[in-house]
């Protein structure tokens, strides 16, 4: 397990900061639920150092796909990794992933530390969180700037300190493709623009792939690379200057509401 | 073990003048880390309902059992407990709906069956022991047996307490870190079966879980780490084992229900600690 993240280590120290060239393919993902299709045919190539985020209309399969990407649903298709210092092998990529919404008791005497503990340590959390366990955690929440809730309880945290140390546990270890699902809902502004600067800055820093899922398409926009318009199937996918102009999208978030000339 | 359990005789107490305190001292001493620790788990992972039904269910077990000719109903007690406790993880797994009807329905048949099974020919009373449990009647030879339980349960569910934690906080993380919650929780569920049938005889169906779940509870209104909650709930349980067994002495009551009242006066203590402390927070934060 890696201790800490000097920045661009991720293609086994070969090539350096930013490479954007490691991909991740996802090829033709489609899933069925009891009979319906919910996704069809959402092939994507993610480069690594590139924030990518879905977008769509309420049951257009955004979290679905996110739970074929990470196996929880099943789906045709395949998602393959092509490291850049092997570009010819497909491996599963390392996943990463940070749930909408932590559906937990508030009352919980779980600490941060000890949360990543038992996600990384084999030592058993009842004996404390220390040593590696400790210091890996640290040097991860410091990456999101949460060193100083590493003590907290779960339930003490706020909707936005909350994202980040799930954040900081998603980057330990260091995933080859980061999964957000609608990472900044119920956060308050403040919160949202601290989580997508610190994500902005994660994607050239560790140079992960990043696919996001969200609604809030006015926030997503300044630090999206690239925008994929999902309902049921890829709508269209482009920068996010040529994806605002398409006009199935901006019917649907409701961006031509201006008064038709007389 | 008796010649270890015999050492007891030292304490300068009327009562550990007694064979039968000793054995009950010995058999406090053992079980109840082991159930403080497991309740941990068991309340943080919102399973304290579900571990009532596996006790409730016991009733039915013993049933069939008596039903089949046992002299001891053990193996089909935790077979049956073991069948609904699967069955009731399979269903939620199955349905994703909420657990909490499936679990009382299936609760309320497992009494209702197990009564009818072991009324048959009207001979309930005999059986009512089940109900209350009797700490004192335990033997040396059982206590090797708890002994032996101890070390299994016990470094199972330190070996795997990283996982269950983990998805009692959020099972898509879980499985999203590798892990296999449904499984995960089938082994949970076994160790929890087995820690319950096997202390039945002495703790009784009727409070069992309480037993499970009442130091974890009053630990968790006070602790701000898994380390301290653990530490806690295994304090609070083996000082109310003790405390309870020696009072049941001198009260002449049941020891298990003894127990189990000395905890819940813990649980309130720690309640009022907690309601203060987040009476403070709230100044220190307005201020």
């Amino acid at each position: 397990m890696r201790e800490s993240y000097p920045p661009g280590i991720q293609h086994g120290g070969i090539a350096a900061h930013r490479c954007g060239q490691c991909c991740t393919e996802i090829e033709r993902i489609g899933v069925r639920l009891d009979g319906v299709r919910v996704l069809e045919d959402v092939s994507l190539h993610l480069h690594c150092g590139e924030l990518t985020t879905v977008i769509g209309p309420n049951g257009a399969g955004k979290t679905t796909l996110l739970r074929a990407l990470l196996g929880e649903v099943p789906h045709s298709g395949a998602i393959k990794f092509h490291p850049v210092v092997r570009p010819d092998s497909a491996e599963a990529p390392a996943i990463g992933y940070v749930p909408q919404s932590l559906d937990f008791d508030r009352s919980s005497p779980v600490s941060v530390c000890d949360l990543f503990a038992a996600a990384i340590s084999r030592l058993p959390v009842p004996v404390g969180c220390r040593g590696g366990a400790r210091r890996t955690a640290m040097g991860a929440l410091e990456i999101v700037e949460a060193g100083e809730l590493i003590d907290r309880s779960l339930g003490r945290l706020s909707g936005g300190e909350l994202q980040r140390v799930l954040l900081a546990l998603s980057l330990t270890p260091l995933p080859n493709l980061l999964l957000l699902d609608e990472p900044v809902s119920g956060i308050d502004l403040a919160g949202r623009e601290l989580f997508y600067r610190t994500v902005s800055e994660l994607r050239r820093r560790l140079d992960v792939s990043i696919l996001m899922v969200s609604h809030d398409l006015a926030g997503v926009v300044p630090v999206s690379d690239r925008i994929v318009f999902l309902d049921r199937r890829i709508v269209c996918a482009g920068p996010p200057a040529e994806v605002l102009a398409n006009t199935e999208l901006r019917h649907a978030f409701g961006l031509d509401l201006s008064v038709p000339e007389p | 073990m008796k010649a270890i359990i015999d050492l007891f005789a030292v304490l300068p107490f009327e009562w550990a003048q007694y064979e039968f305190m000793r054995n009950a001292l010995a058999a406090v001493l053992l079980v109840t880390p082991l159930f403080a620790l497991m309740g941990t788990l068991v309340v943080n992972n919102r399973m304290a309902f579900f571990s009532d039904a596996i006790g409730h269910a016991s009733l039915t077990g013993i049933g069939i059992g008596v039903l089949l000719g046992m002299g001891n109903p053990l193996p089909a007690l935790v077979g049956f407990s073991l069948l609904l406790g699967v069955g009731i993880l399979a269903m939620r797994r199955a349905t994703q709906s909420a657990m909490d009807t499936i679990i009382s329905l299936s609760m309320s048949f497992c009494i209702a069956l197990g009564v009818v099974l072991l009324s048959r020919g009207g001979s309930f009373n005999k059986y009512t022991h089940y109900l209350i449990g009797d700490l004192l009647s335990i033997t040396p030879v059982e206590i090797q047996g708890l002994f032996v339980m101890v070390i299994v349960v016990g470094g199972g569910l330190l070996m795997f307490y990283n996982r269950i934690l983990l998805i009692g906080v959020n099972e898509a993380l879980a499985r999203s870190r590798g892990m296999s919650p449904f499984w995960t929780q089938v082994l949970f569920v076994a160790a929890i079966v087995m820690v319950v049938t096997m202390n039945l005889g002495w703790v009784g169906i009727l409070i069992i879980n309480s037993l499970l779940i009442l130091p974890a509870a009053a630990a968790r209104n006070i602790a701000r780490s898994v380390r301290q909650y653990v530490a806690l709930s295994v304090v609070i349980a083996l000082v109310c084992g003790v405390a309870g067994l020696v009072g049941s002495y001198y009260l002449d009551t049941a020891t298990g229900g003894t127990v189990v009242l000395l905890a819940m006066g813990v649980f309130v203590v720690t309640l009022a600690i907690k309601l203060i402390r987040q009476r403070s927070d709230f100044r220190s934060s307005a201020d």
